[in-house]
């Protein structure tokens, strides 16, 4: 049994093999063959042509992860209501109702989010 | 249309969540003074009125509920019942600390309450689904509660480092259950349990997804190699977080834990029992050798609490219906004694400053006589010296282990309960035998002094009215094995 399930498998391990190959081949490839001649302008930052400003790993606001995270409750929301829409007419009223607890859940936690200043930006 | 599910038999959870968000409203939006005290007393009003829901109203029966998502029987009754007690204490006894140490936010009893929800929910799982659900809202708001005091390094350290290794332990639990359903074809523990039996024995794939999900488990009760957390989660979070994190989660794990291996891998027994028993004896191992060189009291009772698991899992390894009523005893008995501990904790302070070291208790029979003898109590029935109630957890567990041939383990077992006597011991020589550090400030509240009084009453009595623990044990277990 568990020769058969593996055999299912196969192609899969196949692929895995090809990918890795194939980029093991294009690294060291390029290392082998490619002219290695680094200087410190080749080895700076690229920047859009221009002289790079600073250090890319630079500290920033923390409110970014804030609104990133508030933004993908609302966002996750969405991707569940367009299949419930669709299948409406399916799932009764059952499903209807599910959905508006559902969506009563996320708007206290959206009132709470509001009220504390979650969303103000100053 | 399509019919409704049977919603009764989770009426207290409902209940409990509908309590939960309607606190977040009264605390977002009171205009109070004191919207902690208020938020406080309303969520300890709902402990109690959920814990009257699961008792009362929806009673013992094996009930299934939302598409057999959902199971009530004795063993969750039981389990609910600790776990709301444990909650409610750890609120009451929180309300002093966090007040002084500024951690004064009406979230805290609301992350207590979200917690509880979850561990409730893990209780009463019947599906790998819910179970998940139910783990992960418990972790999530567990992970929020170390970092609480964020103003603090250690707070913050402590709960990114639990968020992490949380994290990764909830991984190996959905790569094992992902096994799992992948060979069963079902997440219902009943489907499993039928596609499992011992006479068609495991495939590898599944005994794979069965470790991968122990492992997982395992983290959550921090039992040895998965405790590595533990001690500077204990240390780092705030001292009522780390009373709450060592009693109602581990309760709520073991109970999982339980619940799983008995029900949909019952058939297995051979197979996870082994495990087990590693599992049980390095935690042992660790638990007391590790301890002895401890001097933050903290991390001593986060050793302590890892000993006490691997004692806890010697009556799961046992794997009959008498080892799971060991193991159930020994959970109730551990809840009394961690949170008396703790209560004492939560005491030592010097000046109103909070003092965590062992050495901070030297002398505590002069300057404080009351509270030495409760900690030598709680600390006596800790080593399992009779007759202390913890003396009758092990008895119980020893017991079951010896009825199901584990001879070995149970002689493991005596020994490691020994060298772990050795720590308790030292504090109860600190303090009655060391020339005295500086007098404790007495105990803050007359709730506290309530809880400390009635712990260490239990712990030091229990054994003449032990049938009120055993009895629902024994009910609790027969239902787990379908009896």
């Amino acid at each position: 049994m568990l020769d058969q399930l593996l055999s299912e498998y196969f192609p899969i391990l196949v692929f895995l093999g090809i990918a890795i190959g194939l980029c093991v081949v294009m690294i060291l490839g390029s290392m082998i063959v490619a002219r290695q001649k680094p200087d410190p302008e080749k080895l700076s930052a690229y920047e859009c042509g221009f002289e790079a400003f600073d250090d890319a790993r630079t500290r920033f606001d923390v409110r970014f992860y804030l609104v990133t995270l508030l933004f993908i409750i609302f966002d996750l929301e969405v991707a569940f209501l367009f299949p419930w829409a669709v299948s409406l007419g399916n799932i009764g009223l059952f499903g209807f109702w599910s959905m508006v607890i559902f969506l009563v859940i996320l708007t206290i936690g959206f009132a709470y989010e509001w009220k504390k200043g979650a969303l103000e930006w100053e | 249309m399509t019919e409704l599910p049977v919603l009764f038999p989770a009426y207290p959870e409902i209940f409990l969540a509908i309590a939960i968000m309607a606190l977040m409203m009264i605390g977002a939006y009171s205009k109070a003074e004191n919207t902690l005290g208020a938020v406080s007393a309303l969520t300890q009003v709902s402990f109690v009125v959920t814990a009257g829901l699961v008792l009362f109203v929806v009673g013992g029966a094996t009930q299934l509920a939302m598409n057999d998502l959902f199971i009530v029987d004795q063993f969750a009754v039981y389990m609910k019942l600790l776990i709301l007690l444990a909650s409610l204490l750890a609120v009451t006894m929180s309300n002093g600390f966090i007040r002084r140490e500024g951690m004064a936010k009406f979230e805290y009893p609301i992350l207590i309450a979200f917690a509880t929800l979850g561990m409730m929910m893990m209780v009463s799982a019947n599906d790998l689904m819910s179970l998940y659900i139910g783990l992960e809202l418990q972790s999530l708001s567990l992970y929020v509660m170390a970092a609480f005091q964020r103003d603090n390094s250690r707070s913050t350290e402590a709960g990114l480092k639990y968020f992490v290794l949380g994290a990764l332990s909830s991984g190996m639990l959905l790569y094992g259950m992902s096994m799992v359903y992948g060979f069963a074809g079902s997440t219902q523990f009943n489907a499993l349990a039928n596609a499992f039996t011992a006479d068609t024995g495991a495939h590898m794939g599944v005994i794979v997804g069965l470790i991968f999900m122990v492992a997982g488990l395992a983290f959550k009760i921090s039992a040895v190699p998965f405790h590595m957390w533990t001690p500077d989660v204990y240390e780092g979070a705030p001292t009522p977080v780390t009373a709450f994190f060592a009693v109602a989660p581990k309760v709520a794990a073991m109970a999982l834990l339980i619940r799983v291996l008995v029900g949909p891998f019952g058939g297995l027994v051979a197979e996870w029992s082994q495990v087990i028993v590693v599992l049980s004896i390095l935690s042992m191992f660790i638990g007391s050798f590790a301890a002895i060189a401890q001097s933050n009291i903290k991390r001593l009772m986060a050793y302590s609490s890892i000993g006490h698991i691997g004692f806890a899992l010697i009556g799961l390894a046992a794997g009959t219906e008498g080892g799971v009523e060991a193991v159930l005893i020994y959970l109730a008995i551990y809840l009394v004694m961690n949170i008396g501990t703790f209560a004492c904790i939560l005491n030592m302070k010097v000046g109103g400053r909070m003092v965590e070291n062992i050495s901070d208790l030297a002398g505590l029979s002069k300057n404080n006589p009351v509270m030495a003898m409760l900690i030598m109590v709680f600390m006596f029935s800790m080593a399992g010296i009779p007759p202390m109630a913890g003396f009758m957890s092990k008895l119980f567990v020893f017991k079951a282990a010896i009825d199901a041939g584990l001879i070995a383990l149970t002689v493991i077992g005596a020994v490691t309960s020994v060298v772990s006597a050795f720590y308790y011991l030292r504090v109860i020589k600190v303090m009655y035998f060391d020339d005295p550090a500086e007098k404790l400030d007495s105990v803050e509240s007359g709730a506290m002094k309530l809880i400390l009084a009635v712990t260490g009453i239990v712990t030091a009595t229990m054994i003449f009215y032990m049938p009120v623990v055993t009895d629902p044990a024994i009910k609790a277990a027969s239902s787990l094995f379908g009896g």
